[in-house]
């Protein structure tokens, strides 16, 4: 306990170093924003499965859970291990797996002010967006949210495994990042998603990065099972995977040389 | 020596395979379907032990396997052949309580939060190594004074000289007390005053807490200072293990006369004396061999014009130079 919360305030303290950055990540962060006002007008005209104001919230929630479920961890790791410092992580009795686990909630923490500053701008400027959330709901969802957080976590963590062989594993999960993007409900909620498709994107990890957290905290009818399950299975399985990878990898990098 | 050595390499070995690859489009291509290897020996059958609480010094030029071999000893890597044990662990299983009992510091790469003060990664270390917060702020102080670092601890670690970054770096990596001490290159561009403060920082904290040393460094007084045993590689090898003065005496079969002379004369004039290392104005350097000394003295000042005369054993830095030219010399 006493490490999580040393390593939480260190990493707090650095994250703060980087306010302007973080700023300015938030900003970067507003792409649902920019899409709310696209999917709004688009739902004044046209016949859609939601309401421009459940349009506003969903794409509001959008951006607060992507706000929440930030990774980074594949350039960090890719950059450790081209750069040599991986052998620092390795010679400190902590897995490197936890370390940047705790550099990445601390930004969270850090974060949290540019994010409420943002929502109350957006507030201000789509009065649709407003609403009073149901308790019950909105908790399941933001219970949802660190699921996602951690299964995004993993996902990533697993891909920046690869730079043991490649060096390149930025450009892997570039190609996850497409996928991403567009199977998360991120672009779209997956209401609009033609049926065959919306199928097949709830059983990727996708849509329980972003989608199903984001639907639960706007106060949308969806349904918790078995995406829950869906989603437990793939972060078990990323798990698994990660650990074999780190383990094959660490004979790979220490038989190649550190 | 104590009966158990608390550093064991025995045959320790290391081969690499190396992608090989020409400059030419067809052989990148080439390279891309068919890759061809090459492999290079870094370390080979290397044995030695240290015993708790020595300080040994390792020397070898770049690329000797120095480096190598202390990735070995610290768990990094996993040797191709060979055995080793270090304060009772196998290194490469990399298990907690051997972590715990050993670090590595290395002079061109640091683990401290740049943008921190060096108080946070000694605090980040402290909760990562178990250590007691009264435990972690008395170690900090006693550590902090024996540096001269206590007034720069609350400075971004940007903020702080080289010299007290690398002290700040040794502070962090010696927090949980290690018994075994791995040193590559610590006083690496540090100017004299700060190299001094660390060599002697080192020399204390080996003293105080009975800790294991082994240093690698390009300077030499460095080793002179601390290492009283010498290790040296060569090309892989171990080309000598034993006292420093004995590596002095076993490829240093000469001595040095340094001579100020009434006017300047050409090098030709010394050559009959010695070999002319050095040659500029009134000031000549000759090595001479340490068995036809007293001999070649008595010549030359029957011979030259000379003001002062002074016999010196040759700097270590040249000694090393010549071990290294001539690896068939092997212990």
């Amino acid at each position: 306990m006493r490490k999580a919360g040393t390593l939480l305030s260190v990493y707090l303290a650095y994250m703060l170093e980087y306010r302007a950055e973080l700023f300015l990540w938030a900003l970067a962060g507003a792409l649902p924003l920019i899409l709310l006002g696209v999917w709004t007008e688009a739902a004044r005209g046209g016949e859609f499965p939601l309401s421009p104001g459940e349009f506003a919230r969903y794409f509001l929630m959008v951006f607060l859970v992507r706000q929440a479920t930030v990774v980074w961890v594949v350039w960090e790791f890719e950059r450790d291990v081209v750069e040599g410092r991986l052998s620092f992580r390795l010679l400190r009795p902590l897995d490197p797996f936890f370390d940047h686990l705790a550099a990445h909630t601390a930004e969270r923490l850090a974060r949290l002010p540019f994010v409420v500053l943002l929502t109350l701008l957006f507030f201000a400027l789509f009065p649709e967006a407003r609403f009073l959330p149901e308790p019950g709901a909105f908790l399941l969802g933001l219970g949802l949210t660190v699921l996602a957080f951690l299964l995004r976590y993993t996902m990533q963590y697993t891909t920046a495994l690869l730079t043991f062989w490649t060096e390149r594993a930025t450009s892997v999960e570039e190609v996850f990042f497409l996928l991403y993007l567009f199977l998360s409900g991120t672009i779209a909620p997956l209401e609009v998603f033609p049926e065959p498709l919306k199928s097949l994107a709830l059983l990727t990890p996708f849509p329980y990065l972003v989608y199903l957290p984001a639907a639960l905290l706007a106060g949308q009818e969806v349904a918790l099972f078995p995406g829950l399950w869906i989603m437990l299975l793939w972060g078990v399985g990323f798990l698994l995977l990660s650990r074999l990878l780190w383990r094959l990898g660490l004979r790979r990098y220490s038989g190649q040389g550190a | 020596m104590s009966a158990e050595p608390i550093i064991l390499a025995q045959d320790l070995t290391k081969h690499y395979r190396v992608a090989l690859k020409e400059e030419s489009l067809l052989a990148t291509l080439r390279h891309f379907l068919l890759r061809q290897y090459r492999t290079v020996k870094a370390v080979e059958g290397v044995s030695f032990q240290i015993a708790r609480g020595e300080v040994v010094g390792f020397l070898g030029p770049n690329g000797a396997g120095k480096t190598t071999t202390l990735k070995m000893l610290t768990g990094l890597i996993h040797p191709t052949r060979g055995k080793a044990v270090v304060a009772g662990h196998i290194p490469w299983r990399r298990e907690k309580a051997f972590l715990k009992k050993i670090t590595l510091v290395m002079g061109n790469k640091q683990q401290l939060i740049w943008d921190l003060p060096a108080l946070d990664t000694f605090r980040l270390n402290a909760a990562i190594y178990d250590i007691p917060e009264g435990e972690f702020r008395k170690r900090v102080s006693e550590l902090s004074e024996m540096l001269s670092l206590t007034n720069k601890l609350h400075q971004p670690v940007r903020k702080l000289s080289l010299g007290e970054r690398m002290k700040a770096e040794l502070l962090a990596a010696l927090l949980h007390r290690p018994e075994v001490l791995f040193l590559d290159e610590p006083t690496l561009g540090l100017d004299v005053n700060a190299q001094v403060a660390v060599r002697e920082f080192i020399r204390e904290y080996n003293r105080r807490y009975g800790a294991t040393v082994l240093l690698t460094s390009h300077y030499m007084a460095d080793i002179a200072a601390l290492a009283e045993r010498v290790l040296v590689i060569h090309q892989g090898r171990l080309l000598y293990d034993g006292p420093l003065a004995g590596l002095l005496e076993r490829f240093a079969p000469y001595r040095e006369v340094g001579l100020t002379l009434a006017y300047p004369l050409p090098r030709e004039a010394f050559l009959a004396f010695g070999e002319v290392r050095d040659l500029e104005g009134l000031k000549a350097r000759l090595l001479v061999p340490r068995e036809r000394l007293t001999e070649r003295v008595a010549e030359i000042l029957k011979s030259l014009p000379v003001e002062d005369l002074e016999v010196r054993e040759p700097p270590l830095e040249e000694v090393i130079a010549k071990v290294f030219q001539s690896p068939k010399e092997a212990v």
